[in-house]
């Protein structure tokens, strides 16, 4: 069973669902970032989502678009968000890490070279916002064979016609984008989420967490009451730049997942 | 390796031309661009359409515009028998304005009435400012600050046309970082925005269906060359960003085998530092939809690219020209920013015309290899647009003493 797998089922026989927080690998700098990664567990997030710096981040917000450029740089990479990967399971092995970001870097380090790669740094899925799954198959077989789940996007132009197609290749769990926009700016009605949260699990068993425009504990709550997870990138990274280069660089990020843990774990009490 | 009986007929059904092309956009544009793609294929196959596209492009931009015999250029190379073909002299001052009429038609039958573009000398902005304007249509032209402090007439022409211009300030703040913009807008807005991409890149179908509306540009010079001389051209020269206007030329021509293709990108201060030739100085990557040459690290992280002129300064290259680098067909070459000028100059001072600094690329790879032809050499140079928008980048690179005090 993938380390995605277990941490689901454990979920589910919690009654729970999944905080899923997100930061960017190196931002503002690697000390920082990792002391905040491997403070994440202990905190509350149940899957972390590590963003991997890029320069063109053009499905991104303001706020994680300059996470990336602070990252970069304070020299972030590829190999340097594999190493922290690394450092981060030699005091966790539970907790299931994704990587995030765009194709360009995997495609420069090569799909079955950075496959194995990912996975012997303890990497357990993918999320590749501009590889749709018409342009998959030149990366997914190669996850498959190191046991990386390709976890899709789908969003609310993903139609019953297209569901189909965008799932196919999907693994781990399903992430629903809850906005047609970028991460960090708008949010979704509650009821929308609700009724997509339905229909896309009528085409798929696989988990369903919900991202885009979740800020503050009483929305992760609302999420986590339909949703297998509610994902939390923006507010946090926000949180993060608000105190860079104080004391609090690490501890204010992980105060903010310590109460939307709080938010998600009471949800369905 | 198997030669092939068509450089014509890509891409293929998924939109790629070899390994390069294809669709690597975010979940949420995918359906959209999807629609795309099926309305521009009913609309090629659509008579009406194509009348309206071939009776506007007569009666609004200007066409057929002149193949022209440059005769002074050609005494001043000593060597082939230079022709111009007049772009500059379209509605709105360059070839842009071709793309930009299919566009605007093909997203009024699409049902769009808000669009979105992105420009980097301006010229696509104007052209699409200028189409939304005939069309009733919002406009908003996304536009790289440094480009815009550059570039400032053509600034000016678009507000006055309508649109609204917003500046984008991320990255080096030229075209790539409005590109981002412009994606980050249509993810946003994707049910009643069109984007009108400029250029031969993008995702498919925009990198085939641009490049068909700017293949009027080497329909005509085929039929006008052989008009006057009676034969085909022996060489094509042009510039490249992200190379429509050298797609346009080209494309009618490829599957000639006597007629040598030539596509001229910035080599900007030179090759060893910052340029925009992303073919000499790159390597295949993903960025903006699609696959193509790209100027990146080792870590896939996109470099900044550096041209006098705006139009070319881009890191990467339409699809399709990636390919027709690396099947042979079509040589790419560089030139570099200073070259670029001494060539503007000398077309604004032999033939009275100001060419785009774009085109002034394509002019100074013509002046060094012309000589070497014999006189009975047809060439055809693309002069894609008009130098007016350069006036000012021209008067800070060559100081006050070369306009004898007019700056």
């Amino acid at each position: 069973m993938s380390r995605l797998e277990q941490r689901f089922a454990k979920l589910k026989a919690e009654n729970r669902a999944a905080l899923v927080t997100f930061i960017t690998a190196g931002d503002p700098d690697r000390a920082t970032s990792q002391a905040l990664l491997d403070g994440m567990p202990a905190a509350g997030a149940d899957i972390i989502e590590l963003g991997m710096p890029f320069t063109d981040p053009m499905a991104d917000g303001p706020v994680i678009e300059l996470a990336a450029g602070r990252a970069l740089k304070a020299g972030g990479s590829l190999k340097q968000t594999l190493e922290m990967v690394e450092v981060f399971r030699k005091t966790d092995s539970e907790t299931p890490i994704i990587l995030m970001g765009y194709y360009n870097p995997v495609y420069a380090w090569g799909a079955e070279k950075f496959s194995a790669d990912a996975a012997r740094a303890g990497v357990d899925g993918l999320i590749i916002v501009d590889l749709p799954p018409e342009e998959a198959d030149e990366l997914v077989p190669h996850l498959r064979r190191s046991g990386i789940d390709f976890i899709v996007l789908t969003t609310p132009t993903s139609d019953d016609a297209r569901l189909p197609v965008v799932l196919s290749n999907a693994s781990g769990f399903v992430y629903y984008v809850s906005i047609a926009g970028i991460t960090g700016t708008a949010s979704a009605a509650q009821s929308a989420i609700d009724d997509a949260v339905a229909r896309i699990r009528r085409h798929t068993d696989l988990p369903v967490c919900v991202g885009f425009g979740i800020k503050a504990p009483a929305q992760a709550a609302q999420v986590a009451r339909v949703a297998d997870g509610a994902v939390v990138g923006s507010a946090i990274v926000s949180v993060l730049a608000d105190n860079i280069g104080k004391p609090s660089a690490v501890s204010a990020p992980l105060a903010l997942v310590k109460d939307l843990a709080e938010g998600v774990r009471g949800a369905r009490k | 390796m198997q030669s092939l009986n068509t450089y014509r007929a890509g891409p293929d059904e998924r939109g790629h031309f070899g390994i390069f092309g294809g669709r690597y956009v975010a979940e949420t544009l995918m359906p959209l661009i999807l629609q795309v793609e099926a309305a521009y294929a009913a609309a090629k196959a659509d008579p009406a359409f194509q009348a309206e596209f071939r009776s506007l492009l007569a009666q609004y931009v200007g066409r057929p515009n002149p193949l022209y015999f440059a005769r002074r250029l050609t005494e001043a190379f000593g060597g082939a028998k230079v022709f111009l073909k007049r772009e500059d002299l379209n509605h709105t001052g360059a070839h842009k304005i071709n793309n930009c009429i299919g566009q605007i038609l093909l997203a009024r039958r699409m049902g769009k009435q808000r669009i979105i573009a992105e420009t980097g000398a301006g010229q696509h902005g104007v052209a699409t400012a200028t189409v939304c304007a005939l069309f009733g249509m919002k406009c908003v032209i996304y536009m790289g600050a440094t480009d815009i402090e550059r570039q400032m007439p053509n600034v000016y022409r678009m507000k006055l046309l309508g649109a609204e211009v917003k500046p984008v300030t991320s990255g080096a703040a030229t075209l790539k970082d409005a590109m981002n913009d412009a994606l980050r807008d249509w993810v946003s807005n994707v049910s009643d925005t069109y984007y009108l991409i400029g250029t031969v890149a993008g995702p498919h179908p925009y990198p085939a269906m641009v490049r068909d509306f700017q293949s009027v540009i080497g329909e005509e010079v085929r039929a006008q060359i052989m008009a006057a001389e009676g034969r085909l051209p022996d060489s094509l020269v042009a510039c490249i960003g992200g190379g429509s206007n050298a797609m346009g030329l080209f494309h009618p021509f490829l599957d000639d085998k006597s007629v040598r293709i030539i596509g001229v990108e910035a080599a900007g201060h030179g090759l060893d530092k910052l340029h925009a030739a992303s073919l000499t100085g790159g390597k295949p990557g993903v960025l903006h939809g699609n696959r193509t040459y790209l100027l990146q690290d080792s870590d896939g992280q996109i470099a900044e690219a550096h041209s006098i002129s705006a139009g070319l300064d881009y890191p990467g290259i339409g699809p399709e020209h990636a390919w027709l680098h690396e099947s042979g067909r079509v040589e790419y070459v560089s030139v570099k920013d200073d070259e670029a000028v001494v060539a503007f100059q000398q077309c604004t001072r032999l033939e009275g015309i100001i060419p785009a600094l774009e085109s002034s690329h394509a002019i100074a790879y013509a002046s060094k290899i012309a000589p070497t032809l014999p006189k009975d050499h047809l060439m055809v140079i693309n002069l894609s647009g008009r130098g007016d928008k350069d006036v000012s980048t021209i008067a800070k690179a060559l100081g006050d003493e070369h306009l004898g005090g007019l700056v």
